[in-house]
């Protein structure tokens, strides 16, 4: 028997299992990993749920509705921004694309406590 | 308090004086002499917020406009003109309330000796109603007037609650531009920042960048504004941007702390970190002197 009649075959496997094998289980994972659906209340003067988990690089869907009057919802280190309406249900979509934890807040003045109407994105591996 | 030309030079060299030159530099302070006719100061008092009550960040909120509205009475030259950056009054959802603040905050000011006195609202006064009952009590929220060489625009940032100057207004601005030349000597009164100061802290204006960009190609623009209750220079370009001190509670400088609220009071130091400040145009060269004042009206 002839080694080098093998090299050929054993390379192949070996790109199978190195290679292509994990690509396709890193995209099963992934289609595993279906968008977040968070959904946000807003009235005066505070968000529910307030603090908000979401994974990196999977698709995030937050859903805004007030229950009183105009709001808004400003998260500048992501660049995301959206209006938030009475009976009015408002969609964001976004990727995180970086780990940490990033400040949100109403930017549509609402009265009284608006400054203090905040948030907090944490967006984790 | 005395602006005149030595006092002017005196002050200098303490340091409590900001100079603010559009084209020319401290070293023209030497030859200035030429034009000193021309040359007028005005006082701005910003974020007096009228009717809040909190004794952890002022124990005196009753008392703190009263005192500085003497103080600036109490100066030895007198402004030609004084004016209020926003947010006159602390907002309320009571529309009685507001217009009950409104109208004592009026009743307050009206004791100023200066009598040419303007005003533009903050989203206190204006965010919850569209500057309705602003407008009632002191009328347009944008404008724009001259005195003397130096043409004024005052910005409304704020009846907007989208923090927005809104396309019909910048449209007024680029109309009420056009009508100038390009030498003009030209300040604007905003209360919020034109420019993304914070916009964690919603120190910003949604389309700042828009009303900046009409003002870029004139070179002699300058920037006085409210709003972040704190001294803060800052540049665009060529254009600069000053905020003043509030006469209610400071509040941290941008990004210090995680979250943003009043600075508590200082019984130590009562007063601290609010003012007003006067602002001495020298037209010919196209130069703005701040000076600080403290509430009591000592030159800080």
């Amino acid at each position: 028997m002839k080694p080098a009649k093998y090299i050929a075959p054993i390379l192949i496997i070996s790109i199978l299992f190195c290679v292509v094998i994990p690509c396709f289980i890193d995209h099963y994972a992934l289609a595993d990993e279906k968008e977040q659906v968070i959904q946000i209340t807003a009235k005066r003067f505070e968000y529910s749920p307030n603090n908000i988990t979401v994974k990196k690089g999977v698709p995030v869907i937050l859903e805004f509705i007030s229950l009183d009057r105009l709001h808004g919802f400003s998260c500048p280190a992501l660049g995301i921004r959206s209006d938030i309406f009475p009976d009015k249900k408002t969609r964001l979509r976004f990727i995180p694309d970086k780990v940490g934890a990033y400040p949100f807040h109403c930017d549509n003045f609402c009265g009284s406590g608006h400054e203090g109407m905040t948030g907090t994105i944490t967006v984790k591996e | 308090m005395n602006i005149d030309r030595r006092e002017f030079f005196k002050l200098t060299g303490i340091g409590s004086v900001i100079f603010v030159t559009a084209v020319g530099s401290l070293g023209n302070l030497a030859n200035a002499a030429s034009s000193e006719k021309d040359d007028f100061f005005f006082v701005q008092l910003s974020d007096t917020h009228w009717g809040f009550t909190g004794p952890a960040v002022n124990p005196d909120s009753a008392g703190t406009l009263k005192k500085a509205i003497a103080a600036v009475n109490g100066l030895k030259n007198q402004p030609d003109f004084i004016m209020f950056t926003g947010d006159l009054t602390q907002t309320t959802d009571d529309e009685t309330e507001r217009r009950k603040r409104l109208s004592e905050f009026r009743e307050i000011v009206s004791q100023l000796k200066v009598k040419n006195v303007r005003f533009m609202p903050g989203e206190h006064d204006a965010g919850l109603d569209d500057g309705k009952a602003f407008k009632e009590f002191f009328g347009k929220t944008h404008y724009s007037f001259d005195y003397k060489e130096v043409h004024f625009i005052v910005l409304d940032n704020v009846s907007d609650p989208s923090s927005s100057i809104g396309e019909a207004q910048l449209q007024w601005l680029g109309a009420d531009l056009k009508r100038l030349g390009k030498d003009a000597r030209i300040v604007v009164f905003t209360h919020r920042p034109l420019f993304d100061l914070m916009p964690d802290w919603d120190w910003h204006t949604r389309d700042g960048a828009k009303a900046v960009e009409l003002l870029m190609s004139y070179p002699n623009v300058t920037v006085f504004y409210g709003h972040i209750h704190q001294e803060h220079h800052y540049k665009t370009g060529h254009i600069a941007h000053h905020a003043a001190k509030g006469l209610m509670y400071p509040l941290p400088a941008p990004g210090s702390v995680p979250k943003k609220q009043p600075i508590s009071w200082d019984a130590a130091m009562p007063y601290k970190g609010l003012g007003f400040r006067s602002i001495n145009a020298e037209v010919k060269k196209i130069t703005y002197v701040i000076t600080e004042f403290s509430v009591k009206g000592e030159r800080l």
